[in-house]
């Protein structure tokens, strides 16, 4: 059993479970991503139906769709992000509370997709730190879920203790 | 019912609108200080109650009238439509007589048709950008702006401080995207024309 499970042997420990700070930590955020929906255009579509009870996102935990950014730690930008909004997306994920993530959903998300023009930004990671792009346009529901697993493991891999807090500028991967 | 006479009689009311060449429906040019007054008449006599467009064309630095409004009306009487085009004054900064007042729903697209193309509307209650940001500097559907853009700051300060970023030109790497129609999926999925360059490699003159 690796280092970076709880573990836990009735037979051998009784009521004390012996684990480190960061598996318990990351076990928690894992299995509880509150996404806040940041739906800009037709991807949030595909987003909707993720949540929706034919995919059903909650088989994974991470249903609690909110959408006020200071109850949530999973930012998903869903659609076309504008110039425009570009502002509003970062001032969103500054006030979302720490740790937290963001997922690109599909082309125009994760590069500006078909809109090569004077308007559109062309990727979100210039403004924000993104974990997950997901490719499509629009992704699949089935495409969001597999990014949003891909997301479960890469939060259990973090070092959580050391690094309670991740400050934006550290965090940006660009 | 929309024929000869119906625009014979228009015609003879308004001095300044004339008939203009039309594929579709009845198509006439009017002068831009005679606007208002012609869209209330057929507002109110010809029951053409309907706005259903209004925006404006750029028909190039070399024109001789660089800016022309069009405007699309609807009447549910007759069952079709009647398309008014008028010229803007001045090539440099184009104006024209905001219709706000006639038919309120102009008060929009005006202010897009200002955004795009910078046709100023004068008497427009409230004529700022609708779609672009308040401090952008161009006009991006002018025939001399770059479909890529032009690098301009973010209106967001703050945001530039800690990101960086600013609106950069994002030309087409080769584009238009097209698909050859024909093929096995995999084949005949949309791809740029001309890959030969890309925004590292600039395009060969
Ligand atoms: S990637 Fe496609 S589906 Fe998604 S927002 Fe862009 S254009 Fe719409």
């Amino acid at each position: 059993m690796s280092l970076n499970e709880v573990a836990y042997n009735g037979k051998v420990e009784g009521d004390v479970i012996v684990t480190k700070a960061d598996a318990v930590i990351n076990w928690i955020r894992k299995h509880s991503v509150w996404p806040m929906p940041m739906g800009l255009a037709c991807c949030a579509i595909e987003l909707m139906a993720a949540a929706a009870s034919r995919y059903d996102i909650s088989r994974f935990g991470m249903e609690v769709m909110r959408f006020s950014p200071r109850q949530s730690d999973c930012m998903i930008v869903a659609g076309t992000v504008t110039y425009k909004m570009a502002e509003v997306v970062r001032r969103i994920y500054d006030q979302m509370g720490d740790p937290k993530w963001v997922v690109a959903m599909g082309a125009c998300a994760s590069t500006g997709g078909m809109y090569r023009s004077y308007a559109v930004m062309q990727g979100v990671d210039t403004i924000v730190p993104v974990d997950v792009y997901v490719s499509g346009c629009p992704p699949r529901p089935e495409a969001l879920l597999d990014a949003m697993i891909k997301l479960q493991d890469k939060i259990s891999d973090e070092s959580s203790v050391s690094n309670l807090k991740r400050s934006p500028e550290t965090a940006m991967v660009n | 019912m929309i024929d000869q006479d119906f625009t014979d009689s228009l015609l003879e009311k308004f001095s300044s609108v004339s008939l203009r060449h039309h594929d579709d429906c009845l198509t006439l040019d009017c002068e831009p200080n005679a606007i208002v007054e012609f869209l209330s008449h057929l507002r109110d006599e010809e029951t053409f109650d309907l706005l259903v467009d209004l925006t404006g064309i750029d028909h190039g630095q070399k024109a001789e009238v660089r800016y022309t409004v069009v405007i699309h009306l609807y009447s549910r009487i007759h069952r079709n439509y009647l398309r008014v085009h008028s010229p803007a004054v001045n090539n440099e900064s184009p104006e024209f007589p905001s219709v706000e007042s006639v038919f309120p729903a102009a008060n929009w697209h005006e202010r897009e048709a200002f955004d795009m193309f910078g046709i100023t509307f004068s008497g427009h209650p409230n004529l700022k950008r609708i779609l672009m940001w308040d401090e952008y500097p161009y006009f991006p559907l002018r025939k001399d702006f770059p479909l890529a853009g032009i690098d301009v700051p973010l209106p967001a300060e703050d945001v530039v401080e800690v990101t960086d970023a600013s609106v950069e030109p994002a030309p087409m790497m080769g584009g238009p995207f097209v698909s050859s129609g024909d093929g096995m999926m995999s084949d005949s999925e949309p791809r740029a024309k001309d890959e030969s360059w890309t925004e590292q490699a600039e395009k060969p003159v």
